[in-house]
Formats: C-alpha cells, structure tokens, sequence
C-alpha cells in the first residue's frame, strides 16, 4: 500500500471516528475483500467469514477512536480479522485447532493426490497451500498475498519476530512435503 | 538439487534462508536487502529456494484471488448494525460551534446582535478611556518606560556644559554640588535641580556665580 493511501486510511479512520458513515462506506469497499479472503482462509466457511467482516468492520465503527496509528491501518484490521476468527473458531465444538483436524477440514481445492493427476504443479501447489495447517497458512497469507513485513506479521499473530520467521520456514518444509506426497518434487529443502 | 547449503544444524533455517520470503516481497529493510542480495550472488542453493518462494507467492496470491468477494449482505449486516448503533456526536471545536450559532440566526436577530455588539464595544472603549484619563490625566501619550520628573525641593537651574567636558568632569561637578540633572539637553542646555532646599535669592545669585565659574560650565542661569 502507498504511503498517500496509508495517509488516507488514517483520515478516513478519524472521520469514522467522529460518525461519518460515507468515511465508513469508503473504508469498508476499500478493504473488505482483501478481509474476507484472509477471514474465508481462516474460518474456511463463506456464511461464517461474511459475518465475520462485518463483525471487524462494525468493531472498526465503534473503535476507530482508539486507533493509534502505530501500525498500518491495514495491518491493524486484519489482527482484529484474526482475533475474532480465532475467538469463533474456539466456540465451535467441532473446529479443534491442531493441524490433523484443520487439515481434515474440507476445502474446495482438489487432494494432493488428485491434483497429482493434472499434472500441474500450479494446481498441486495451490491445493497443498489449501492444505496447510491454519497457523501455517495464515503465516504464509499474511506475507504473500498481505505483503505484510516481518513486524506486522510479528504484531498481527501476537509472536515474536524470530518465530515468525521460523514458522514461515516450517510451513514452506510442510508445503515441500505435502508436493512431494503428490509427487512434485522441487528440490527445496 | 541438493539439501540447501542455507538450513544451519537441526533443520533450522540461517538467517539469510529466513529473510528470503521478505525479500521477495519487498519488506526488507535495506540492510537485510543489502545481505540477501550479496549471499544470492555467490550462492545458486539459495538463489534455487527464491525461484521457489516466488513461485510459492504467486500460486498463494492465485489461491487468493479465486476466493472471491462477499456478498453484498455482509454490506448490508453491517450498515444495519452501524444504523442502529446510538448516534455519536463528532467532538467540535469551540470556533465551529460559535460560526454553528451564527449561522442559525435568522437575518433580523444578526442585525440586532450586531448593534448590541457596536454599543458594547463603544461602551468598553468609554470606560478604558476614562479609567486611562483618571490614571495618567490628560497629558497624552506616554511610553511604558517613562518616568515623570520628580518633583524637587532644591534651586533649579540651567546649565550648558563646555565641550570639551569629559562625562566624569559632569559627574564629579555635579556630586559636589548635590545636583540631578532632571532634564535636557534642550538646545545643550540641561536642567538641574541643586540641593534639596529651597535658596534664597542672595544664596541663588551667589551659586550661580559660582556655577559659572566652574571650567567645564559654559553657561548657567536660575530656573524656575
């Protein structure tokens, strides 16, 4: 994101603040989609990441007051993205979060193994992210698809900055893995 | 290829392995730039494993863009939520709240308000004027600084000292006649009070003699 859009973000948000709906309407069809991709991947559930959003966007409306600008108000949205994504995922008796159940969670990419068949390692790939625990893939989102650095990423998941970058490094191994399971193999680790 | 050169013992990544998917999304500082560009340069391994990244990144973002949007009932909840939410008041300033007032006063009440304004303001001024007149009289304009002569019991005299008189000839001439130089020069005259009694005219006749006497005086006189 620009450095003028970020600015802008800041304006809208202290308009937000003071009641003004039409900042509102403006931020929300601004960043919406990008919230609802990383809140689809988390919660892998259209109905339940749509509600979702618009829990974050309603938390912005009555937060934005409280915004102190020290991260990117990108950055800040999606923490909150993830709180609650969390927080919801936790209710539910039957989303427990280890890596076995996350992967066993069913997702509209094509198995590894099918995707074996195509002969496509964009496709493997793109199902084998899929495939990914939750904690991994949300690591690899939030820097790839985000562009988020590693102290927002640090920020956003609440860990360390060395833990960010050691997660990320396992989530690629697991990634490697689960291509090679599909008989792809890249050469890396 | 090979296990990369870049994973250190116990299957750990080195620190430039570990900066690579922040280098290829462009959030490095520019040091850490500075140090993966230098390693890709002589290291194919890790050169190999940001081939992957890349490609890793743009399936990911591909991955991504395929989720689509919301609906627009996500829209729809939210502005629902936001409508029923109490009204807040946007905190305004003092000034917006005063242009607010005016504003909403109708064409007659402004003019009304206006001539109340004009007599207060001509009322202010009446009373500044005469609190100034009863403190300082009608002697007009005076500087912060200035200090009204004194008034003196000695003989008043006017003096033109000659010159070649040095500053310190005048002090020393002045100390030994018990004289304050009240005013001047006035056409190089100064004004100043001798003593602290009033003389009598012999007594004037006989300091003024004597006054003119002096090296340094070039002329001296009585003064009222």
């Amino acid at each position: 994101m620009s450095a003028a859009q970020a600015a802008t973000d800041e304006v809208l948000i202290a308009r937000i603040a003071s009641g003004d709906r039409l900042a509102m309407q403006v931020f929300y069809g601004r960043h919406h989609v990008r919230v609802y991709r990383f809140a689809l991947r988390l919660v892998r559930n259209e109905q339940v990441a749509e509600d979702l959003i618009s829990d974050v966007f309603l938390d912005v409306w009555r937060q934005a007051g409280r915004f102190e600008g020290r991260s990117a108000v990108s950055t800040w949205l999606l923490a909150i993205t993830r709180f609650k994504a969390l927080s919801g995922l936790r209710r539910r008796k039957d989303a427990e979060l280890d890596d076995e159940t996350a992967a066993s969670i069913e997702d509209t990419s094509d198995d590894p193994e099918v995707t074996m068949q195509k002969k496509d390692t964009g496709e493997a790939l793109r199902a084998c992210l899929g495939a990914l625990s939750q904690e991994h893939r949300e690591i690899v989102d939030l820097v790839y698809y985000h562009e988020k650095s590693v102290e927002e990423v640090a920020g956003i998941v609440g860990i360390p900055e060395n833990t960010v970058k050691t997660r990320l490094f396992y989530a690629r191994k697991k990634l490697a893995e689960l291509l090679k399971t599909a008989g792809i193999e890249r050469g890396w680790p | 290829m090979t296990a990369s050169q870049n994973q250190g013992p116990g299957d750990e990544p080195d620190a430039i392995s570990a900066l690579l998917p922040w280098y290829a999304n462009g959030t490095l500082n520019a040091h850490d730039t500075r140090r993966v560009e230098e390693a890709l340069s002589r290291d194919a391994a890790l050169a190999a494993e940001l081939a992957a990244i890349r490609e890793e990144a743009a399936e990911t973002i591909h991955l991504n863009e395929t989720l689509g949007a919301p609906s627009s009932r996500a829209m729809n909840k939210l502005f629902a939520a936001i409508d029923a939410e109490p009204v807040r008041r946007a905190p305004v300033s003092l000034s917006a709240r005063i242009a607010a007032f005016v504003a909403g006063l109708s064409p007659r009440a402004l003019t009304t308000a206006a001539a109340a304004v004009a007599v207060v303001l001509v009322l202010q001024a009446a009373v500044i004027g005469k609190v100034l007149v009863e403190q300082y009289g009608a002697s007009g304009y005076q500087t912060a600084s200035y200090q009204a002569p004194k008034a003196v019991a000695g003989m008043a005299a006017l003096v033109r000292f000659a010159p070649e008189a040095s500053a310190s000839d005048i002090t020393d001439l002045l100390a030994s006649y018990h004289a304050t130089i009240v005013d001047g020069p006035k056409a190089g005259l100064f004004r100043i009070v001798v003593g602290d009694k009033p003389l009598s005219n012999d007594e004037r006749e006989k300091l003024i003699a004597r006054l003119q006497s002096e090296k340094i005086v070039g002329f001296a006189a009585s003064a009222e």
